[in-house]
């Protein structure tokens, strides 16, 4: 029940925004986060935005990854 | 999709395996993961055919459907057959079996149940139908809880009168200190990422400080799980139990402070009944008096009989992590996602469901 998945803002209403993910949009209430910009990745839950992506962060964890897979 | 495909990586994972193989050596260990989403994901994913033997995942409380008690699925089916009312719920409610019939059984007889995907989609039911009483039920922890505070707050400020809440929300650290108590041997768990987006790192600090287990928020990725796994073996091998946070780009020591302030003006905490667990001292969310003309225990009073549970399911034992679920005697049997006893069979994120889909055969 806790399924949630990061989709990117392409339109804010409001308290509405378009969310898009691989194609396909759909509209999510924006109540519960706040300083979000059209652009920006959210975690999307039960028709809302209940978190902001943190970019930086998603590619400092990936650059671990990326680190990890040179060392044989 | 971006931020979901890079996070799946075959490479990394086997890097990961090797790491956690490497450090892991020859300790016997048990994690487990408290949350419903990564039950399935681990099982999707083939995570444990990724670990060495000597490291056990067991599943535990994090699956809303699965730990609310029937009483509560009973609670709606009665308001489902009160005359002009309407049950507006997620999907994952509908099959779960109360003690004597299920939410699907009612809507196939013609009870007045609608599944929604939005709390505002149950909302805009009953703006668009008022003279109907639209219920929804209000079912999971603090992922979900905000959303169905942000529907309560719209009903008032739109004074819509016919929309009201049957609150069985949850909340998890207490069921995880509620464990602790049990003494269920576990050396570390990982925690819910999408819990934590909302409340943070931070309601996790009394794990290691009182009870000297470690804990790590993961992400649902295949990679997010699997480091989050090794940071768990790195915490045991280097003996400091400590709170981290695997999945940083979603949650924040904070958490979501927005968030959480709507969920507090709509919500306070209340003694919680859990299966599995019993009666959990603040472990659930009842709706505050400001709200209370929206809240369906006060508005719509109905007669419910004590619940029965399901003889010989061993759902409460699986849901502290004491129990496979292979060792019941129902399992693949009597009881299978079609035809549930209990509702860890039920649930698409219960533990019987995943090692029925992914572990049978």
């Amino acid at each position: 029940m806790c399924l949630a998945i990061p989709m990117q803002i392409v339109k804010i209403e409001g308290e509405k925004g378009i969310v898009e993910i691989g194609g396909v949009t759909r509209e999510v209430g924006l109540q519960l986060v706040n300083d979000v910009k059209e652009g920006d990745y959210v975690i999307v839950h039960a028709g809302f935005a209940i978190q902001r992506l943190d970019e930086k962060r998603a590619l400092e964890t990936l650059a671990l990854f990326a680190e990890m897979e040179k060392l044989v | 999709m971006k931020f979901i495909d890079e996070f799946r990586s075959e490479k990394s994972a086997r890097r990961l395996s090797e790491a956690i193989r490497n450090r892991a050596g020859i300790t016997e260990m048990t994690f487990m993961e408290v949350c419903g989403t990564h039950t399935m994901a681990i099982a999707r994913n083939g995570i444990r055919e990724l670990l060495p033997e000597n490291i056990t995942l067991i599943s535990g409380p994090g699956c809303p459907v699965c730990v609310t008690p029937n009483q509560t699925i009973d609670r709606a089916i009665a308001l489902s057959r009160l005359p002009d009312t309407v049950i507006a719920t997620f999907g994952d409610m509908m099959k779960v079996p109360g003690s004597h019939s299920s939410l699907d059984r009612e809507h196939a007889r013609g009870g007045n149940i609608r599944v929604v995907t939005s709390t505002l989609e149950a909302l805009a039911i009953a703006e668009k139908e008022p003279k109907k009483k639209v219920v929804f039920l209000g079912v999971g922890f603090e992922t979900t809880t905000p959303t169905v505070a942000v529907a309560l707050k719209e009903a008032r400020r739109k004074k819509i009168a016919n929309f009201f809440i049957l609150s069985a929300h949850k909340v998890m650290p207490p069921a995880m200190k509620a464990l602790s108590d049990l003494g269920v041997k576990i050396h570390g768990y990982l925690c819910p990422g999408h819990v934590s987006a909302i409340i943070g790192s931070r309601p996790y600090d009394f794990l290691p400080a009182e009870y000297g287990i470690g804990c790590v928020v993961a992400g649902f990725e295949p990679l997010d799980i699997m480091q989050a796994l090794l940071m768990l073996v790195e915490q045991v091998r280097s003996g400091t139990p400590r709170v981290q946070v695997q999945y940083s780009r979603v949650v924040k020591a904070e958490g979501n402070p927005t968030a959480r302030r709507i969920m507090d003006e709509v919500f306070e905490p209340c003694d919680s009944e859990w299966r599995g667990l019993g009666w959990v001292p603040r472990s659930g969310l009842k709706i505050r008096d400001v709200y209370s003309d929206w809240d369906t225990e006060r508005q719509i009073p109905v007669e419910v009989e004590p619940a029965q549970e399901p003889k010989g399911c061993l759902c409460g034992g699986v849901l502290r992590g004491e129990v496979k679920p292979p060792e019941c005697s129902h399992f693949g049997k009597k009881c299978t996602p079609d035809n549930p006893v209990g509702p860890c069979m039920v649930s698409s994120e219960g533990t019987c469901a995943a090692y029925f889909k992914y572990y049978q055969m």
